[in-house]
């Protein structure tokens, strides 16, 4: 690292690749460990579908996890909206 | 009491033979009576590894189709007294490796007293990887700090938890550990890399290694010398030190950390 290189920051990319691997890893586990019940696809299809009546948004904007917490299970999902959505 | 050890990954080429070669003669130099097996069928590997390449005249099939004895394929190594290398074969096609003709062969090598069996398994989760795993006490999950072989990993794991002997019985869980290879202190004090405790947590598992990058695998597999065995090198002790946790000794990580550089070196570069 030289001098310039002191002013020149640039985000880390390991951060970048350990939040991605967090979200991807978790879906995996859930689809194949019986974590997510077997409804989940269809539920987020049948979502997508009724979202998209209102807004034009992409599948991968579509975000359905179920989570576990001290034996509650939480439905969470989260949908990105285009930035003209309308 | 034999333990059998997976050496796995899911993705190829993260250093599961250099690995599968070294812990071997590791564990051979501490004593123990060590078979390491090339599950590899069609891309026999370990042999070259091994430095033992012009000395298979019997292979893992062969043993399984009855065609030799098991002691006429063990190859017996020249520098460790109690380590023998069993070689994939190269020509026949995958379905030659049953599990019904694995537990036989594993069977035997109970028999004969051996301490412990080093499964190096293929890349991939086909029969070849499957098989590698089935019997497995313990399994070394080899990664690189890199996306695609943790995501991978993380498949190996979910196989280790459902399509093993282990998982089948509902008893004891295969054990896992992971081993990072490749690590780059430097790059990981830089942020380019992830380090040792972002890949455990993803992946949620004991360390039992971390091997630096270094420019001595390379010189160790053209020589045919496990890398474990160039003492001097911190590839070697890094593997020394896995062997230690493997047999239940506790040692603190080395090589994890970049050496600290003086303010000359960080101002005008170094």
């Amino acid at each position: 690292m030289g001098l310039l290189d002191l002013f020149r920051r640039t985000p880390p990319s390991a951060h970048v690749a350990k939040e991605r691997l967090r979200i991807i890893i978790q879906q995996e586990r859930d689809r194949r460990g019986g974590g997510s019940p077997d409804y989940m696809p269809l539920l987020r299809r049948e979502l997508l579908e009724v979202i998209r009546k209102y807004v034009n948004v992409d599948p991968a904007a579509v975000q359905i996890n179920v989570e576990r917490e001290d034996g509650q299970e939480i439905l969470e999902f989260s949908v990105a909206l285009p930035e003209k959505a309308r | 009491m034999t333990e059998i050890i997976v050496v796995t990954s899911g993705k190829g080429g993260v250093g599961k033979t250099t690995t599968s070669a070294s812990l071997s003669c590791g564990l051979a130099r501490r004593g123990k009576k060590v078979a390491v097996i090339d599950f590899d069928i069609g891309l026999r590997n370990l042999d070259l590894i091994m430095g033992c390449e012009r000395r298979v005249v019997y292979d893992f099939v062969n043993v399984i189709q009855g065609e030799c004895t098991l002691k006429q394929a063990l190859i017996k190594d020249k520098r460790l007294e109690t380590l023998f290398v069993l070689a994939a074969s190269q020509t026949r096609d995958k379905d030659a490796l049953t599990s019904e003709g694995v537990r036989r062969v594993f069977d035997e090598l109970v028999a004969d007293g051996f301490d412990y069996i080093v499964c190096d398994s293929p890349a991939g989760i086909e029969k070849g990887a499957h098989l590698a795993m089935y019997f497995a006490d313990r399994a070394v999950v080899v990664v690189n700090p890199e996306v695609s072989s943790v995501r991978d990993s993380d498949r190996i794991l979910g196989l280790l938890s459902s399509k093993t002997k282990r998982a089948e019985n509902g008893g004891d869980k295969v054990r896992e550990h992971l081993l990072l290879t490749r690590y780059s202190p430097k790059r990981v004090a830089t942020g380019e890399m992830m380090s040792v405790g972002d890949v455990k947590e993803i992946l949620g598992l004991d360390v039992v290694g971390v091997v630096p990058e270094s420019a001595d695998v390379l010189a160790a597999s053209n020589a045919g010398t496990p890398v474990i065995l160039n003492d001097g090198s911190d590839v070697s002790q890094a593997y020394q030190d896995a062997v230690s946790r493997l047999l239940g000794e506790t040692v603190p990580l080395r090589f994890v950390d970049e050496p600290k550089k003086g303010f000359f070196a960080r101002v005008f570069g170094g």
